[in-house]
């Protein structure tokens, strides 16, 4: 369509970032309506109790308080619904208890919300709160998912015997991986925990529900990821309103990385009791509700076995986990344990034997769910982990092991995609390249003969290696229907010619901070040939955009980009039938470069704003066609889009205190076309900083009544700037040889790579010094470092 | 994270401020950033809040006799960066700049912090290792507290009801030399291990620690191990093993007693040769 591109490949400057830096952007707690009164939860203070007698006659009488619902008014309400169904292995469907919007027997984690206070003010709302006298009988608690599942547990479902959910398992079968293991020369055995992480988006999550009477129309603005599905959600799973009658809107987000993607509780209560009481309602999560609700990730318990013949070949991987999914299901809390995280063990080896075994468990804790990565990075993590630590065992180079092990390269076009043990087929690869070229970037032999150096110096240097794949540009509708998804993961992209050669492009994925308005413009003005400013990317609202499955798994541009793709091939073919009309050519002799139509090997040709109005203003018109220029796609991918790469972490840990300071980190990713690097990098950045935080500063910790014991930034630790040295990244172009754009997605890449890295060079600093310590629980905080080292 | 409603006076002066802690439920606020956090909370609920932020007399350092003198609502950004401190009393620069992030320190009072006593602020240690006093102001007068005799326990002080602190006093010793090590707690950066070290002209050491346990504290056993004596790797060595010995040590999800006491010694020994 044009011959040169002028934006694709750019580093562009980020347009949306005038409104961020200078504080313009509208965030759903920016939004004022008029009349709108405030909402404040009444929160279960215990993880597991009876409500014995709830009274909130003191509470109704305080000044501004409109009304309050407790659990009884919201009974006849459906629960807040699973997006995907995981069988028991037996086949029986998993067990989904209900997930009410308040609870009215018994409390199943801290924070279950028991009453709804509404008010004139936030702070009246809030000063109410306390005159609600809950009369609870606290009873014994589990957090911990392997403990949850053994005879004897605290119940959190009665109905739910054992915990259990589902049980689940993919891959070979259980016996020939037993076979393999067996036969292997060595084999390498890993027990460990996958700690709770806390999403900590910037922006607590606010939502504002109202009620129209005239129109009968309800209008949500929420803080999402997925405007529409949240409609589609709440409109035919819970509160059984006709979706017409519903308008959901996500202004501008502020974070997610997961946990803006599910339908909350809130949602529907704030939609729901705006009829109830006639004006609109907002409520926004305090940051204390935040770090107690918004869904976390990870937690996994598991156990990971790697088998080698004496060459050392991977014969055969077995894993199980049990999988902390909280109290209750939330959206897509059981695909990322399973779905998201059994197929990715294939990892970037030949291994021929692999079988996964994985128990969804409730706990009294809050909802666990997809959190930046989503499954991918556990898988990862077993697998990092088990190759460093397997080189350490074996006394081989863990870089040497992995050559041996590397799936050879293949672009998906001349060879044919590579099909896994684990139900995947990797669309492209060449994960040689990405070692070869972190290797060369760390100056790997230097390396090693300074670590030797150092260690005579009293110093404790070590290097840790990561070589990822992930599975994103989720997903194929028929791929995801057969595994259990009760949603398609297309999406929809529409491109809007204004008469006078403007674009308007309406996009079904939500922009949270990723910069869409900046990649997708570039991409639709180079594809149209004209400039970044002559297109408005617009998303976010289920009245404006036809329709749109949402931001999640790294989506955005292979999927949602494609979808604006597509219209725009259909764009350019009408305004070839439009441009031969008026040139009085043949179709086939019209061609599209550069923002012109033109003549083949003539000089004759239209631009693409005179097409337009023509389009608008059709008065010397093909007669067959009809006018106007606005076309709406849906694109639903062929298979997911498999980025990988390299990240490598070099640490020192200080001797006698065991603290752990990464000296360098390493990144080299391969997400396929890049068409903004500047914004690809800033993504790498940022997981890598998710990634690093995991490994050495975050982790949820509970106490024996089921309490976050650091449930605030004072004791939760973010990572910071000060905490990172330069990253030194680098890339690797391996077209998706699949969709149109040639990308691969690379929201989630630095998350997943990097935190194994972390780990594995705190391990190897430690077997450097003769310390031959297998695992040290994440975050690997100083003191538990300082413990593996005496 | 929204607190109780609550009235806000700013007053003119430290008397002003003395009259209207008599009256009612009310606090003092200086930098607001020990007390707001726990007002959002709902830990804290006064009715009223008394500014005395902006009180120029509460505010500035200046040198009188052997003395340095450091006004109660004077900011940690404002010692870490003052002159005089950074020339004649190092130690409070080094404090100072320890303490949080830039935000807490352009913020923050030293008055507020020693009234607060939290057991993991920075500034008791040095107040303590300096044999500083604290001047207050109360309905009965103004009197001066040693530092030695301010802190009592966890979040309690020497202080009366209706006193202020005013002014810290601190001794400006010819020949001596401080040395502050700190090991933060990553998250909020408060110590879990400061350790605040004064060598006296004369070879007095003064060592003292804050985040072990539930007030700070002159270590007196590790004190005795090295003063009057040369500074080398074997007294270090004998200071370090007699210190925070017998005492009662804390312990969280992020450090246990046995690490803290570990970590306590380590520190000791990294301030003892910061000034060796
Ligand atoms: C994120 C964060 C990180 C922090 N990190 C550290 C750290 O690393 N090290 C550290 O030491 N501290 C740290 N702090 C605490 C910080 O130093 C506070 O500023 C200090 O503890 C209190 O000083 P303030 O001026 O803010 O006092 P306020 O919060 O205004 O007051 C605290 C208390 O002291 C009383 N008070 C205040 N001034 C006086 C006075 N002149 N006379 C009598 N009573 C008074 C108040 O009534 C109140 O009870 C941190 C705080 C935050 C929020």
């Amino acid at each position: 369509m044009s011959a040169t591109t002028s934006y694709i490949g750019k580093s562009v400057k980020r347009v949306e970032d005038k409104r961020f830096i200078t504080g313009k952007g509208k965030y759903t707690d920016d939004i004022i309506l008029a009349g709108m009164v405030h909402g404040a939860f009444v929160r279960s203070p215990h993880a597991n109790a009876k409500i014995k007698k709830i009274d909130i006659s003191k509470a109704k009488a305080m000044p501004g308080v409109i009304a309050i619902f407790t659990g009884a008014d919201v009974a006849a309400i459906n629960g807040v619904p699973c997006g995907w169904q995981v069988n028991f292995k037996n086949g029986d469907t998993m067990k989904e208890p209900k997930h009410p919007l308040l609870v009215a027997d018994r409390t199943k984690h801290v924070g279950d919300p028991v009453a709804f206070i509404i008010a004139e003010s936030r702070e009246e709302a809030k000063d109410a709160i306390e005159m609600v006298s809950v009369d609870y009988e606290k009873l014994s608690c589990v957090t911990n998912p392997a403990e949850a599942v053994k005879p004897g547990a605290p119940l959190v479902h009665d109905d739910v015997p054992n915990n259990i959910c589902f049980d689940w398992e993919l891959g070979n079968p259980k016996s020939e991986v037993e076979e393999a293991l067996s036969k292997a020369s060595h084999v390498t055995t890993l027990d460990f925990v996958n700690q709770r992480l806390v999403p900590n988006a910037m922006e607590p999550r606010s939502y504002i529900g109202s009620y129209d009477e005239t129109s009968d129309k309800y209008t949500l603005y929420t803080s999402t990821q997925n405007p529409h599905l949240i409609r589609l959600l709440m409109c035919a799973f819970v509160l059984g309103i006709p979706e017409h009658k519903v308008r959901v809107v996500g202004p501008d987000v502020g974070g997610g990385f997961g946990s803006k993607i599910y339908h909350y509780t809130e949602e529907a209560l704030v939609t729901w009791c705006s009829k109830e009481i006639g004006r609109p309602i907002k409520w926004t999560s305090e940051r204390a509700e935040s770090f107690l609700l918004d869904a976390h990730g990870r937690d996994h318990v598991t156990k990971a076995e790697m088998g080698f013949d004496k060459d050392g070949k991977i014969l055969a991987l077995r894993v199980k986990t049990f999988a902390n999914l909280g109290a209750y299901l939330s959206t897509f809390s059981t695909c990322v344990p399973t779905y998201l995280h059994g197929t990715l063990l294939q990892g970037l080896y030949t291994t021929p034997k692999i079988n996964v075994d994985v128990t969804g468990v409730f706990t009294h804790t809050n909802a666990v769910d997809a959190y930046r990565g989503a499954g991918r990075p556990e898988a990862t993590y077993i697998l990092e982990r088990l190759l460093d630590l397997s080189a350490l065992e074996m006394n081989v180079d863990p870089t040497e092991l992995r050559f041996k092990n590397f799936i050879p390269p293949f672009d998906g076009v001349k060879q044919p995609g590579y099909q896994t043990q684990v139900a995947l087929q990797y669309d492209s690869g060449n994960y040689h390249g990405v070692l070869e070229k972190g290797l060369e970037i760390l100056d790997y032999k230097n390396f090693r003969k300074q670590q030797k150096e150092s260690a005579k110096n009293g110093k404790l240097l070590g290097v840790g290696f990561s070589t990822y794949i992930e599975a994103c540009g989720i997903a194929p509708s028929a791929v995801v229907g057969s595994l259990g998804a009760r949603a398609g993961l297309y999406e929809v992209g529409q491109v809007r010619v204004q008469p006078t050669g403007k674009v308007s492009v309406f996009t079904g994925s939500h922009s949270h901070g990723q910069g869409h308005e900046t990649t997708f413009a570039q991409v639709v003005a180079d594809k149209l040939g004209i400039p970044m400013e002559d297109v408005d990317i617009i998303h976010g609202d289920s009245d404006t955009v036809a329709f749109g499955m949402g931001t999640y798994g790294s989506r955005s541009l292979a999927v949602g980009g494609s979808a604006i793709v597509k219209s725009i091939e259909k764009i350019v073919e009408k305004g070839k039938k439009i441009a031969a009309h008026k040139l009085e050519a043949s179709e086939q002799d019209i061609e599209f470069v550069d923002g012109k139509f033109t003549i083949k090997g003539t000089s004759k040709s239209l631009n693409f704003a005179e097409i337009a109005l023509t389009a608008y203003v059709p008065h010397v018109y093909p007669a067959d066609l009809e006018p106007g220029l606005d076309f709406s796609s849906f694109y639903d991918p062929k298979n997911f889009t498999y980025p990988f790469g390299c990240h490598i972490a070099v640490v020192e840990i200080d001797r006698e205190t065991g603290k752990v300071d990464l000296k360098r980190f390493i990144a080299v990713d391969d997400v396929g076309n890049v068409i903004n690097p500047m914004i690809v990098e800033g993504q790498i950045h940022g997981g890598v900083a998710q990634g690093m935080g995991q490994a050495l500063l975050e982790g949820v910790e509970y106490d024996e009544d089921g309490q976050i014991s650091n449930g605030s930034y004072m004791d939760y630790c973010m990572p910071r700037a000060d905490d990172f040295p330069m990253f030194e990244t680098a890339s690797q172009v391996t077209p998706c040889p699949h969709n149109p754009l040639g990308v691969k997605g690379a929201g989630e890449a630095g998350c997943i790579g990097s935190t194994p890295a972390v780990v594995n060079a705190v391990i190897d600093a430690l077997w450097s010094s003769g310390k031959k310590v297998k695992d040290i629980r994440m975050p690997l905080t100083p003191e538990r470092v300082w413990k593996a080292m005496n | 994270m929204i607190p109780s409603s609550f009235s806000y006076q700013k007053v003119n002066s430290v008397a002003e401020a003395i009259k209207a802690l008599s009256s009612g439920e009310a606090k003092i606020l200086a930098g607001g950033h020990s007390l707001i956090p726990t007002m959002k909370l709902r830990l804290n609920s006064p009715s009223k809040l008394v500014d005395i932020g902006a009180l120029a007399e509460l505010r500035g350092i200046k040198e009188s006799g052997a003395e340095i003198i450091i006004g109660a609502a004077t900011t940690h950004q404002e010692i870490a960066t003052n002159k005089i401190i950074q020339s004649k009393l190092p130690l409070f620069a080094q404090g100072g700049n320890s303490i949080g992030d830039v935000q807490v320190r352009n913020k923050g009072t030293i008055g507020g912090s020693l009234a607060h006593a939290d057991p993991a602020a920075d500034w008791a240690a040095i107040v303590l290792a300096s044999d500083a006093t604290i001047e207050v102001q109360g309905g009965k007068g103004t009197r001066k507290i040693k530092a030695t005799g301010f802190f009592n326990g966890m979040f309690s002080t020497a202080l009366q009801d209706d006193e202020i602190i005013t002014a810290v006093h601190v001794p400006l010793a010819v020949g001596s030399k401080g040395s502050y090590a700190k090991f933060p707690q990553p998250a909020s950066r408060f110590a879990i291990v400061g350790c605040a070290v004064m060598k006296m002209a004369d070879g007095k050491v003064n060592i003292a620690f804050t985040g072990i346990s539930n007030c700070a504290f002159r270590d007196q056993a590790a004190e005795k191990a090295i003063s009057g004596k040369k500074i080398d790797a074997s007294t270090i060595e004998s200071a370090s093993k007699a210190a925070v010995e017998g005492v009662n040590i804390l312990s969280d999800h992020y450090a246990s007693e046995k690490y803290r006491k570990h970590l306590a010694k380590v520190y000791l020994k990294r301030a003892l040769l910061a000034v060796s």
